[in-house]
């Protein structure tokens, strides 16, 4: 038994494909060698003529025709069922950002990884706030396209517990590689305690809600870590080299070079990181989401 | 049409006759065997640089985290050797090089039906391949968005996307006239005698292939056009948060790129289909089959495309009946593998390198049919779709099939080009390192494909790191087997080569190696008896 409710079905169709392959690509290469060797010029200098044969012609069109129509109807009853949802699936909505992976529960409960009751069927309501992002889980043998402005959505059984790798398989910009995060499928009585535990929709300071809606944080993180750019933590006050109209000079990181930064991102480069990364954010945040940021700045010293 | 001819009383067409002399009597060339020419130095140019773009992805992989660069350097050269490749390399491909080199002579004619037509497709393609590289070293930096430039990506990415749309818009003009001109070619320029159930294999594939280069290149042309106009105008055809649909985008640009790798792999089947019965001594088994089965490649070719879609959320009856489809384009395929095995079926088998590659191709082409068999199938579609498995499923049929095709064809018609011959064994070296570097390099991909390893991953979780660290040894042995390859037939002249070293019964290998401007002395006439390969 596999992970989900449609390994075994998957892994079938992939085994008679596959298979199928594997024996015609055997059996002709072996064929075509032994020719090769068999008719070589030095043991058979005169060629044999042959005439066309529309039986043969016949033959090795019917029977790969009959082959590949097998293979699509392997291919299909494995596929359908991930289209027909059942009506008590548990539906949770994934939000998909660059770069990553938010789950929301009823409620309005949000958590970075996904954690599901064992058996139960479970429906992904699939939202992006940007571009195409596409959700796989390789040991359930799903994936579907995350589609902004599109309401795509797909289903599943978790049979065994454990902890799954969630990956995004479309391409999706600069950190696409690392927009990835965890399936855990628990028992009933340890998601409704995890559930329980996960505290009510944010909390979060407006500031951070502001640079998350943005994306900001895709590229500088609120801990510290170097993402694709500085990170947010300790940035306010901080004193910094900056490369102006291709002269260095020393600031300090206060208000108006935030605004800078924000609204004219190739103003002020700080040396050591490349120019063009950033788009500009002028009428996208605004003045006063801004004074928010910059008031959660100040707090994450 | 099988006496050889051993004087030379015309010229050949590598002597400079008109009013310019070096370069530039090449560049003001009508010719169509110096055009082919000409391409092939800009493709072998642009392939070495393609090569070296994905040896450079390969060191990078070649342990997880960050080792030499960071992403967003690595998203913009896995876009550029996708653009390079795919645009300047696979699509004009073996057409545009031996479909101008060989199909004139094969068809008895003196040059193409618009010679000069032919040259300026040749500009558009420099032109289109240069504009396409100015996107690298201007405005914000190099694309990002892969080749193929999905929407809304590549309508919001602050790179400059517009020169690389523009860049491919101007090379499918280069492809569309280069279609329009081999199909006029091939109507009305055939040798007296010559029907079309007469003519050889080859230009019968760069027939159907001109077909989809005419009828689906448009559609691309257009699309593209429609990416700059809502990059620069914001109109909303693509973009949600301008009004648009993204899965619109995908619609558009694979009615183009699903039928594109029919442009590829047709004339490559076409010239394994020249090869095998010249090496063979044997006429070609299933000749309209053959020729039938190009046509139905390219017919249904046309409407398989959302199978690059199974997971953009269409209905699920498009995705039934696309995979449908998907699967019936197999058969045509499948029917040239079994008439090329069984042309060798009591023949008189040379193993001369062009033979060799043949071979190889053979191979290498039915790891990629079949691997796309499970790509078609709608559950293991979506298990393996956008991930290490596709991409290796497609370098098999572009690079193992096109690619070995292309080889296999310069080994064969080399002779004739350039009236020299070349070194045998160090051929088979070669064949030997590129054979076995590219399967060391991409087999392991299907397997971590199929483990869940993503494609266009900068980085990659540790399960994957032995995949990739064979696949970069592979990527070395390639190399080596490139440029082995590539010294062997252009670091010095070889010994003279007569008209028809290969024992070949199709007319380029009645006229002189090299053949003289107009190809023929006096033009061929195919008599009611005659028929190509007839071989005794």
């Amino acid at each position: 038994m596999g992970a989900s409710n449609y390994v075994e079905g998957v892994d079938l169709a992939f085994k008679i494909i596959l298979g199928i392959s594997f024996f015609f690509l055997i059996g002709i290469t072996t064929v075509m060698l032994y020719f090769v060797i068999r008719y070589r010029r030095k043991k058979h200098p005169v060629a044999i003529q042959m005439k066309d044969n529309n039986l043969l012609e016949i033959t090795w069109i019917t029977i790969p025709l009959i082959l590949v129509l097998l293979m699509f109807y392997f291919g299909y009853v494995a596929f359908r069922p991930q289209r027909i949802v059942p009506k008590d699936a548990m539906p949770i909505s994934v939000i998909a950002k660059m770069w990553f992976w938010t789950f929301e529960y009823e409620g309005g409960k949000q958590s970075p990884v996904l954690v599901v009751p064992l058996k139960k069927p479970i429906l992904l309501n699939l939202h992006s706030d940007d571009v195409i992002h596409s959700l796989y889980i390789p040991a359930f043998r799903i994936k579907e396209d995350v589609v902004p402005g599109k309401s795509n959505y797909m289903w599943f059984i978790p049979e065994q517990l454990g902890e799954y790798d969630i990956l995004c398989t479309a391409y999706c910009g600069l950190r696409h590689s690392y927009m990835e995060t965890k399936a855990r499928v628990v028992t009933e009585a340890e998601y409704q305690a995890w559930l329980l535990a996960l505290p009510a929709k944010s909390s979060e300071p407006a500031g951070l809600t502001i640079l998350k809606k943005n994306a900001c944080t895709g590229c500088h993180s609120i801990d510290g870590t170097k993402l694709v750019s500085a990170s947010f933590k300790g940035l306010y006050g901080k004193t910094e080299k900056v490369l102006t109209d291709g002269k260095e000079r020393s600031i300090t990181v206060d208000d108006a070079y935030i605004k800078t930064s924000v609204y004219e991102p190739d103003k002020d480069i700080v040396v050591g990181f490349p120019k063009g990364v950033m788009k500009t954010y002028k009428g996208i945040v605004t003045e006063e989401e801004l004074n928010q940021v910059i008031d959660y700045f100040k707090t994450i010293k | 049409m099988t006496e050889e001819k051993t004087h030379h009383p015309e010229p050949s067409y590598l002597v400079n006759t008109g009013k310019y002399k070096g370069l530039m009597s090449w560049l003001t060339s009508t010719d169509h065997k110096r055009i082919g020419l000409m391409y092939m130095y800009a493709m072998m140019v642009f392939f070495i640089v393609g090569v070296l773009l994905g040896e450079i992805m390969r060191l990078e992989l070649f342990r997880p985290g960050q080792q030499f660069y960071g992403p967003q350097m690595y998203n913009g050269l896995f876009t550029l050797h996708g653009i390079i490749m795919i645009f300047t390399v696979v699509i004009p491909g073996l057409a545009a090089v031996f479909g101008n080199f060989s199909m004139p002579i094969m068809i008895g004619a003196k040059d193409v039906a618009f010679p000069r037509l032919n040259l300026f497709s040749f500009y558009l393609y420099i032109i289109g391949a240069g504009i396409a590289l100015t996107s690298q070293f201007m405005g914000n930096g190099p694309p990002d968005t892969g080749w193929t430039f999905y929407a809304p990506y590549s309508i919001q990415t602050h790179t400059n996307v517009v020169a690389a749309v523009f860049g491919a818009f101007v090379l499918g003009f280069s492809s569309i006239l280069t279609g329009l001109n081999f199909i006029v070619t091939m109507h009305r320029m055939r040798a007296p005698g010559m029907t079309f159930f007469k003519m050889p294999l080859f230009p019968w594939s760069l027939y159907a292939t001109a077909w989809i280069q005419v009828l689906a290149t448009p559609i691309v042309g257009i699309t593209l056009l429609m990416v700059i106009a809502e990059r620069w105008l914001r109109i909303g055809f693509f973009d949600p948060s301008l009004g648009g649909d993204p899965v619109l985008y995908q619609h558009l640009f694979w009615i183009y790129s699903h039928p594109a790798v029919y442009i590829m792999i047709l004339p490559a089947m076409g010239v394994i289909t020249e090869i095998i019965p010249t090496f063979a001594q044997r006429k070609v088994f299933g000749y309209r089959a053959i020729a039938v089965s190009s046509l139905a490649i390219a017919l249904v070719g046309y409407f398989v495309w959302a199978h690059h879609m199974y997971t953009s959320g269409m209905s699920p009856t498009a995705r039934w009946i696309f995979s449908l489809l998907t699967f019936l384009v197999a058969v045509p395929s499948a029917i040239k593998v079994f008439n090329w095995v069984t042309t060798m079926y009591r023949g008189s088998i040379d193993m001369k390198p062009p033979f060799l590659f043949a071979l190889g191709f053979i191979f290498l082409f039915m790891i990629g049919g079949m691997t796309g068999l499970t790509l078609g199938a709608l559950a293991t579609n979506i298990h393996v779709h956008d991930t290490a498995y596709v991409v290796a499923h497609f370098h098999y049929i572009v690079f193992g099939g096109v690619g070995f095709a292309f080889f296999a064809a310069i080994h064969y018609w080399y002779p004739k080009m350039y009236g020299r011959m070349y070194n045998f064994k160090r051929a088979n070296w070669a064949f030997g390192f590129l054979f076995i570097g590219f399967n060391l390099l991409y087999f392991p991909q299907f397997i971590i494909g199929i483990m869940g390893m993503p494609r266009r991953y900068f980085d990659y979780l540790p399960q994957f790191t032995l995949g990739m660290q064979l696949s970069f040894f592979g990527g070395i042995l390639l190399l080596i087997g490139i440029i082995l390859m590539i010294t062997n037939l252009f670091s010095k002249k070889g010994a003279i080569a007569p008209a028809n070293p290969w024992g070949g019964r199709t007319y380029e290998w009645t006229v002189p190696s090299p053949p003289p401007v107009e190809n023929f002395e006096v033009m061929p006439v195919m008599g009611e008896d005659e028929e190509p390969y007839d071989y005794k």
